[in-house]
């Protein structure tokens, strides 16, 4: 297991008093997995993310991570709109220190890889909101990390967009053969891309159930049609409560 | 931009819009022209007495015999270097306390007061502390210019610290990024355009510092002229140096205009 959350717990403190986020939380993830977290919105689910990277550590509990390192996705592409393309995959390797020619190749290479090439001196202003989306996952490649963090990479996005973005997403990760644990509150979502869906019950947070997705090959688009995603989309919609 | 296959209709556009920038450019030239021709003329013919108004042709003539006599240069020297000294050094000065400042929540919380207060007590109130303790040189004049321009470089420079986007303020720290990693690579770049409005407010505050503390000491400059010819009825002098710092404020903002356009295209 890459990462495992062993009853881990988490309160945050502001003036207004404290909140329980998480609490009792356990499950874990293999190297090369796709998981999937779902819960009722505002129900902690960017916490576990932070947890999980350890840029917070738990109030109780214990976070376990075999020395993996992690990359983070956000809602938003967060791209800086006065570097070029290139200027922005090579973000992560300065700010990490790792700025060396092989890092500097390879990032080049994966944004080659994956159709960015005659938009590497462009400015992100000039880019579509799907190859912005693109550029920010290349980023986070860019510094080889071993375990994808994706807090709703897809929210900002239009449906189509969302949509084919998504597909490409996943595409991108599998074929790279990376771990990835997305937070999202799209169920649909949760079942096309990932391997298992983790559910989460509201505040403070804890596993409601768990599921392994297996149906339809690991194409998103393909396990779209099958028969059996309308069934689970029901069964975690019932599990959510909604 | 090179493309030659646009359509008629939309060549038909960029011509419009061409001629309507020409339009503007005429009618800005047109108004200025306008002015000092009914400046003229009311003169000529004493519809306003030229003693207390002056004219165009009087103020051509004071600044050819200010410039006979050697002053001409001197006065404006003085006047720009005193401005631009304030200028640079409140600039900055002021950038350098607001990077301190956004490093340090805490240090920012103590010092928050004191620069609202300082911000709005009107800087001139100081004048005569500074003629005491700093002399009546053009230091106190340097001096004078750099307290009117500094806080607000400091108060812009720092709002556009606080206010860079949050989300890539999370990335920075979700890539493990230093405090010093995330002020070089995301802060300042990131807040560029607050910098470069800074300046653009930071000038016109330093004119203002410097022509205010030569009214209060000073034996030299623009700002020294405007005083004297004041109190020795040479309204003749008195518009000439006004006429003189409007080309001056003009081509130093022209200039930070300038260096926007390069930054920024």
């Amino acid at each position: 297991m890459i990462l495992r959350f062993e009853d881990v717990g988490y309160t945050y403190h502001t003036l207004s008093g404290e909140t329980e986020a998480v609490k009792g939380l356990n499950f874990g993830i293999l190297r090369g997995q796709f998981v999937a977290v779902i819960g009722p919105s505002g129900c902690g689910k960017s916490t576990i993310l932070s947890l999980a990277a350890g840029l917070i550590a738990p109030s109780s509990g214990r976070v376990v991570r075999e020395n993996a390192e992690f990359g983070y996705m956000l809602q938003r592409d967060a791209l800086f709109p006065w570097r070029t393309v290139e200027g922005n995959l090579f973000l992560p390797l300065e700010v990490k220190g790792r700025n060396t020619r092989a890092m500097r190749e390879n990032a080049l290479s994966l944004a080659e890889k994956y159709g960015l090439k005659d938009f590497l001196k462009k400015k992100p202003s000039e880019l579509s909101g799907g190859m912005r989306q693109r550029v920010a996952l290349i980023r986070t490649l860019a510094a080889q990390p071993d375990i994808l963090l994706l807090d709703e990479p897809f929210s900002a996005l239009d449906y189509q967009t969302r949509l084919e973005v998504c597909d490409d997403v996943q595409g991108i990760i599998k074929g790279e053969q990376k771990t990835a644990l997305l937070v999202t509150h799209d169920i649909s979502e949760a079942i096309a891309l990932s391997d298992k869906v983790i559910v989460l019950s509201a505040r403070p947070a804890r596993v409601v159930a768990e599921h392994t997705i297996d149906f339809g090959g690991n194409i998103p688009k393909r396990r779209r049609e099958c028969g059996e995603f309308a069934a689970t989309f029901e069964k975690l919609r019932c599990e959510l409560g909604i | 931009m090179k493309n030659l296959n646009y359509s008629a209709a939309h060549i038909k556009y960029l011509k419009k819009n061409r001629r309507r920038g020409i339009l503007i450019n005429v009618a800005r030239a047109g108004i200025l022209a306008l002015i000092l021709l009914m400046w003229e003329l009311c003169a000529q013919f004493e519809i306003i007495d030229p003693f207390i108004t002056s004219s165009p042709s009087r103020v051509i003539k004071t600044i050819a015999e200010l410039y006979e006599g050697g002053n001409l240069f001197y006065h404006i020297g003085i006047t720009l270097m005193e401005t631009i000294a304030g200028f640079v050094i409140a600039v900055i000065v002021g950038y350098a306390v607001a990077v301190l400042l956004y490093m340090s929540d805490s240090i920012r919380k103590v010092f928050e007061p004191y620069i609202v207060v300082l911000n709005s007590l009107p800087k001139i109130a100081l004048g005569p502390l500074i003629i005491i303790w700093i002399g009546t040189g053009y230091t106190a004049i340097i001096f004078m210019t750099v307290i009117v321009a500094i806080i607000v470089c400091i108060m812009n420079t720092l709002t556009g610290f606080l206010s860079v986007d949050r989300t890539m303020l999370t990335l920075m720290q979700a890539m493990g990024a230093s405090k010093r990693a995330t002020l070089t690579k995301l802060i300042i770049p990131a807040s560029l355009p607050t910098l470069i409005n800074t300046l653009k407010v930071a000038v016109g505050l330093s004119w203002i510092g410097s022509i205010m503390g030569e009214y209060i000491v000073s034996r030299a400059g623009l700002g020294y002229l405007i005083v004297y010819g004041g109190q020795v009825f040479k309204l003749d002098l008195v518009m000439t140096a006004t006429i003189i710092l409007c080309v001056l404020a003009g081509g130093m903002y022209g200039i930070i205009a300038m260096i926007e356009k390069k930054l920024t295209k």
